[in-house]
């Protein structure tokens, strides 16, 4: 390893003369695998869009952009035609063509693939010739692009001589070959892999894309894990790192008096909200017997009307969020401004909807909160509970670390929770279908996520036309959901994460919403 | 002899199932594993049948018993969180923290047992009077407060250090050592002092009340009587006696060591086993914790099962007590 590590360098010394502008780069957590198709969070992506390109790219707005197609169109209602690059070549030097796209959307479509959720619409896909593909999906699937956008294009020869042509089944007691290989089209080689040690990343000169305009100029890119946030911040300081995705919320004052360090703010594509239970005949962890407070709208508008946003924004957040009366940030396709109003903050008018909804004297409840998922996750949910029980809601918290908060909401033994949101197709639906839709929806992904019992005929019939409609009928679609997202609060939710990033300010970078660098776009001075 | 270094392992048989049995429990509460490796867009349905295939909606015992078959042959399956056999991820750290937990051994000795025995001789200067206070620092600060501390002095402050990581290691075998370069040995030094601190300061205070003890018995004086020089007594004589009773503990440290490297191991990004066991609770990774403190249990089994037979040779009463029975 070692030794291959040092001959790409010296191979990289020659062909950009002794110009090495290396990125040092740092974050809590490793990425779990190499496999582009086996888990999708963003840990793992972060690495492999270095490496692996996929048939559409993100551009710098998170729209859509060629990537290893030039271009595609919906030619039929169920087909989508994709015409492919010419000449490019994997990092092992096998050419590109369309049978590989065929093999990596099967691959993907594999019931040990995380991918699921991207090509859940997609029938098969054919090609057509060695550089056109077709995708054939069940149903219309508009936002098809923006799925495909995440599924990372593999090389069936290499993949299979391999023996890697499915993504890892926990059933195997060996080894996948692609769990620490890498064989991509993308910007960057994978060049040495180290896991929880360092990750190697080097420039791919023959990559299509250097050509374009606006791309930078980093050779080598060193990824190097640390997960404590002191430790971390220290070898930033110390300038043994360069770039730090995920700096604690307190250091960024410091971090920004630092000479030569800078922060980079910007906001992401997640949202934070409270989820409740509003389906059950009679409250968990809670002194009232017989009913559900939470099924009354009127109480669930006092509890979001208890909720002091602002000063949750200065004071836990830092200044560090947007507060939102929404399900998702702008940057979604389906986003309404119209729609993005809070209900206002008013302890007052909390304590007669709670009279008024049969509590005079308020009642208790228990606010379940993961202390270690979103950023200063449990001092949110501590702020919160103490707003309650200002208005007579005497709510006791229960904090703890993601493993066991997933279980239990999971087992659906909770009465109100903290949760947050990404949106990686930056498409409405993927947060509808997920949050609101019934539980008891027959289509794959409806609900799965909706822990509350939230279930109302009109939104899921809402959600079925944004999954077929196209255009402007489905915007209205959208917007109409998003009306009865804010009247009927199924959620409250609180705000969109913003994501400082910390560098030093001799590397200039690109600040995105789906919090991932591209470091095709970075330079160093 | 032999029947008591059977009976010894006998004896670590059910201590070990014990272990597993303990560690084995507790891993139902740390949380779901499939949730995790499923990601936020998997269906109940591909949920149950990932829990069917890692069976874990067997019962309880029905695992343990599987995982115990599988344990006894070094089987412990694939890492949840990283796709690797249990064993491998293991191998691979386990000289990390091996060499950290040596490095600060020898700290604590090298260091702890030349202050006790000036503290022991010169009970009121100035120098033993700091070194006592230092000691107390150093037993009631938190290990991951100093780490971070040297860190903010050697690393951030005045940057001669690094302050993460392992540096630059070289393959022997399966071994990796960081001794042989530059940065390895520079990367090694503030994590090993954060680990052997309190291990000094125990060895130190240790030497100093032995070294008292023994220079208030006869034979030291008669020692004296004779004309030894200070040098001979104070060093042939007097701290060869208090040496048993440090070697003992220091050897029982030894296992302290190894297990508590976990705290240091986060705070300096040590790529160790103990950081590893750490990034595993994180994910419930259960394969990856249970075979960590079975080895840790196996250690101390281990370093205890050594201690009690150099008592057996050191200490000839044993034997005759043994042999009048």
């Amino acid at each position: 390893m070692r030794i291959r590590l040092f001959a790409a360098v010296a191979a990289l010394c020659l062909s950009f003369g002794a110009e090495a502008r290396t990125v040092r780069w740092s974050a809590s957590g490793d990425p779990n695998t190499m496999d582009p198709h086996s888990q999708n969070v963003g840990t793992v992506t972060m690495v492999l869009q270095q490496v692996y390109d996929a048939l559409i790219q993100r551009t710098r707005t998170l729209g859509l952009g060629p990537g290893l197609a030039t271009r595609w169109e919906q030619v039929e209602p169920n087909r989508w035609r994709f015409h492919l690059r010419e000449g490019v070549r994997f990092h092992e030097g096998q050419a590109f063509t369309s049978d590989d796209v065929v093999f990596s959307i099967t691959r993907a479509k594999q019931p040990t693939s995380n991918f699921g959720i991207y090509v859940d619409t997609i029938e098969s896909a054919v090609a057509v010739d060695p550089l056109t593909v077709d995708i054939i999906t069940r149903v219309p699937d508009p936002i098809l692009p923006n799925k495909i956008a995440s599924v990372f294009i593999m090389s069936r020869g290499w993949s299979e001589a391999n023996g890697a042509a499915r993504p890892q089944n926990t059933r195997q007691r060996e080894e996948l070959h692609t769990t620490r290989n890498t064989n991509g089209t993308g910007a960057f080689r994978l060049s040495l892999r180290e896991p929880d040690v360092r990750t190697v990343l080097t420039r791919n000169a023959d990559w299509w894309g250097w050509r374009e305009e606006g791309t930078g100029n980093v050779t080598e890119i060193v990824f190097r894990p640390i997960a404590s946030d002191a430790t971390r911040i220290a070898a930033l300081l110390s300038g043994e790192v360069d770039f730090v995705m995920d700096p604690p919320l307190q250091d960024l004052q410091r971090l920004r008096a630092a000479p030569g360090v800078g922060v980079l703010e910007g906001p992401e594509v997640r949202t934070i909200f409270l989820a409740m239970d509003v389906a059950r005949p009679e409250l968990l962890y809670s002194d009232v017997r017989g009913r559900n407070p939470l099924a009354d709208l009127r109480v669930r508008r006092a509890l979001y009307q208890a909720i002091d946003i602002q000063a949750i924004q200065r004071v836990t957040m830092r200044g560090q969020s947007l507060p939102t009366g929404t399900l998702f940030p702008e940057q979604v396709n389906g986003y309404v401004r119209e729609e993005d109003v809070r209900l206002p903050f008013d302890a007052a008018r909390a304590r007669a909807l709670l009279a008024e909804a049969g509590y005079p004297n308020g009642f208790e409840i228990t606010l379940d909160c993961p202390n270690n998922r979103y950023i200063n996750d449990e001092q949110i949910c501590q702020a919160i509970a103490s707003m309650w029980t200002r208005v007579g809601i005497r709510t006791r918290l229960n904090a703890m670390p993601l493993g066991p908060f997933f279980a239990k909401i999971q087992r659906e033994d909770t009465s109100v929770y903290l949760f947050g949101w990404g949106v990686p197709t930056l498409d409405a639906l993927y947060s509808f279908q997920s949050l609101l839709a019934s539980r008891a929806g027959g289509q794959q992904g409806d609900g799965i996520w909706n822990y509350g019992g939230y279930s109302n005929p009109a939104m899921d019939a809402l959600i079925n036309r944004m999954r077929t409609e196209t255009g402007d009928a489905r915007q209205d679609a959208i917007r109409q959901a998003l009306h009865i997202f804010r009247e009927d609060v199924p959620l409250i939710p609180l705000h969109h994460q913003m994501i400082p990033w910390a560098l030093r300010t001799s590397i200039t970078i690109p600040h995105m919403a789906n919090n991932q660098p591209y470091f095709r776009w970075a330079v160093v001075n | 002899m032999f029947a008591f270094v059977i009976s010894r392992l006998l004896q670590a048989i059910p201590v070990m199932l014990t272990v597993s049995f303990i560690s084995f429990a507790m891993f139902t509460y740390v949380g779901d594993p499939v949730s995790i490796m499923l990601g936020q867009d998997a269906t109940e349905a591909e949920r149950a049948a990932l829990v069917a295939q890692l069976g874990l909606d067997q019962p309880f015992f029905v695992q343990f018993l599987k995982f115990i078959g599988q344990a006894v042959q070094g089987q412990f399956g694939l890492s949840y969180r990283l796709s690797r056999p249990v064993a491998e991820l293991i191998a691979e750290r386990a000289p990390a923290t091996l060499e950290l937990a040596l490095c600060a051994a020898f700290i604590a000795m090298a260091v702890g047992v030349p202050m006790g025995v000036y503290t022991g001789l010169y009970r009121n200067s100035i120098l033993s009077r700091f070194f006592l206070t230092f000691s107390l620092i150093g037993v009631s600060l938190p290990t991951f407060l100093i780490g971070i501390l040297l860190i903010l002095a050697f690393a951030v402050g005045l940057g001669w250090l690094p302050s993460f990581g392992r540096g630059d290691v070289v393959q022997i075998g399966w071994w990796s050592t960081g001794f042989l370069t530059v940065s390895g040995l520079k990367a090694m030094i503030l994590p090993a002092i954060t680990l052997g601190l309190f291990q000094l300061t125990l060895i130190m205070r240790l030497v100093r009340a032995e070294m008292m003890e023994v220079l208030r018995t006869d034979y030291i004086k008669f020692a004296r009587a004779r004309g030894l020089s200070n040098r001979a007594i104070n060093f042939g004589h007097a701290l060869k006696n208090t040496l048993v009773p440090v070697i003992t503990i220091a050897g029982l440290q030894l296992g302290a060591i190894i297990a508590f490297a976990i705290v240091t191991e986060t705070v300096f990004q040590w790529p160790g086993m103990g950081l590893l066991f750490i990034q595993s609770v994180g994910s419930a990774d259960v394969p990856v914790m249970a075979a960590y403190l079975m080895l840790i249990a196996l250690v101390f089994v281990t370093i205890n099962l050594i201690v009690d037979l150099l008592y057996y040779a050191v200490d000839p009463r044993l034997r005759i007590g043994k042999g009048a029975h």
